[in-house]
């Protein structure tokens, strides 16, 4: 008896340690296409030792990197559900937004910062970081939209700084809408032209402008 | 009748019993260099209103109730304090990055604001956490005065 349980043991432990691998093996295949594209960016490290590095420059490196589809098919996956939570925004339907920002958050994490110029990675991770955050705050809290809008707020701002690093090739449009926060103002990142506010929604869907073309 | 009063006894007991499980308490004796205080300049009147209202949960040195001897009351705090150090941790201000500090600055506005914060749950007992619209007023103009330099 004793030693049917050690056998269940061991055959449990085998498992799990398969699964483990076979999982790693997955990322490390999903790493090796990858690979074309480090390569890019370690000949662009050497450049960018000089920490001090005109912006232009920073940009022009960016551009170089973004012809490997790989990079923007991650970048893709994190602006897909924020588009997603600002169309639910739109529509006023907060559990839409929860759910989006469940997979916002999931985006975040998977998202590899590996590919990133070592001068910009520190910036990358604060970005992810703080980012997580607001997915987590809007897919924690269905019912309250108010809430889920205050951190779409923050949110925009996040993801529009770490497009502006990493590169996308979409098309958006960042929209500006002078009344929220407290007549602040506030931006969004829309894959239309149309103005659809996702800050007030029905209340007042046509508030904003659109002021910069990404 | 003889099956409530043994359901009345197991309860009695399980209580008398989780009395004696011991919890972590969140003290400390120094305060963190990178606690809000040493790091911003916090008008006296704003830090008073943070470490009698906030603290408690959102630092890693808590002043406990009395009740906090007892369980399960003792669980459900420290249960609070841990939702509330990850969210928001006063000494540990000075380690976010900007980015954050500045997330955190406008969260604790929209939430004092709104009410939400401190919980309600907590000033029913913590009478003297309960912010007056004064001391809301000193958090939401030194927070924006804050908002604008970073």
């Amino acid at each position: 008896m004793k030693k049917l349980k050690v056998i269940l043991g061991i055959m449990a432990i085998a498992l799990v340690t398969l699964t483990v691998f076979s999982c790693k093996d997955t990322k490390k295949s999903d790493d090796s296409k990858n690979e074309n594209h480090m390569e890019m960016n370690d000949s662009t490290i050497n450049h960018s030792d000089d920490e001090n590095m005109e912006m232009n420059h920073q940009n022009m490196q960016n551009d170089n990197t973004m012809d490997g589809s790989q990079k923007s098919s991650k970048i893709s996956a994190i602006l897909d559900n924020y588009l997603q939570i600002k169309n639910a925004l739109v529509a006023d339907d907060t559990e839409k937004a929860a759910t989006a920002g469940k997979n916002l958050y999931t985006a975040f994490d998977q998202f590899d910062s590996s590919s990133i110029v070592e001068a910009q990675k520190k910036e990358v991770n604060e970005i992810l970081d703080a980012a997580r955050e607001h997915a987590e705050h809007i897919s924690g809290n269905s019912g309250k939209m108010e809430h889920q809008r205050e951190h779409f707020e923050i949110l925009s701002k996040d993801v529009e700084d770490l497009i502006a690093i990493t590169g996308t090739d979409r098309k958006l449009y960042q929209t500006f809408c002078p009344m929220y926060n407290n007549k602040k103002g506030a931006i969004w990142l829309s894959e239309y032209k149309e103005v659809k506010n996702p800050y007030y929604g029905s209340k007042m869907m046509t508030c904003g402008t659109v002021k910069k073309e990404i | 009748m003889k099956v409530l009063k043994i359901i009345l006894l197991v309860v009695l007991l399980a209580l008398l019993g989780i009395q004696f499980i011991p919890t972590t308490r969140n003290q400390i004796d120094i305060v963190p260099s990178t606690d809000l205080m040493e790091v911003y300049n916090v008008p006296e009147q704003v830090e008073i209103i943070f470490k009698t209202s906030c603290y408690d949960c959102h630092s890693n040195n808590t002043y406990y109730p009395w009740y906090n001897k007892i369980q399960p009351a003792s669980w459900m705090i420290q249960n609070h304090i841990k939702k509330g150090k990850a969210e928001l941790n006063f000494n540990e201000f000075g380690s976010y990055s900007e980015r954050k500090r500045k997330s955190k600055f406008k969260s604790i506005l929209s939430q004092v604001k709104d009410g939400e914060m401190p919980l309600a749950s907590y000033t029913w007992i913590q009478r003297d956490a309960k912010l007056s619209e004064n001391e809301k007023k000193a958090i939401e103009d030194w927070i924006n005065k804050m908002l604008e330099d970073l």
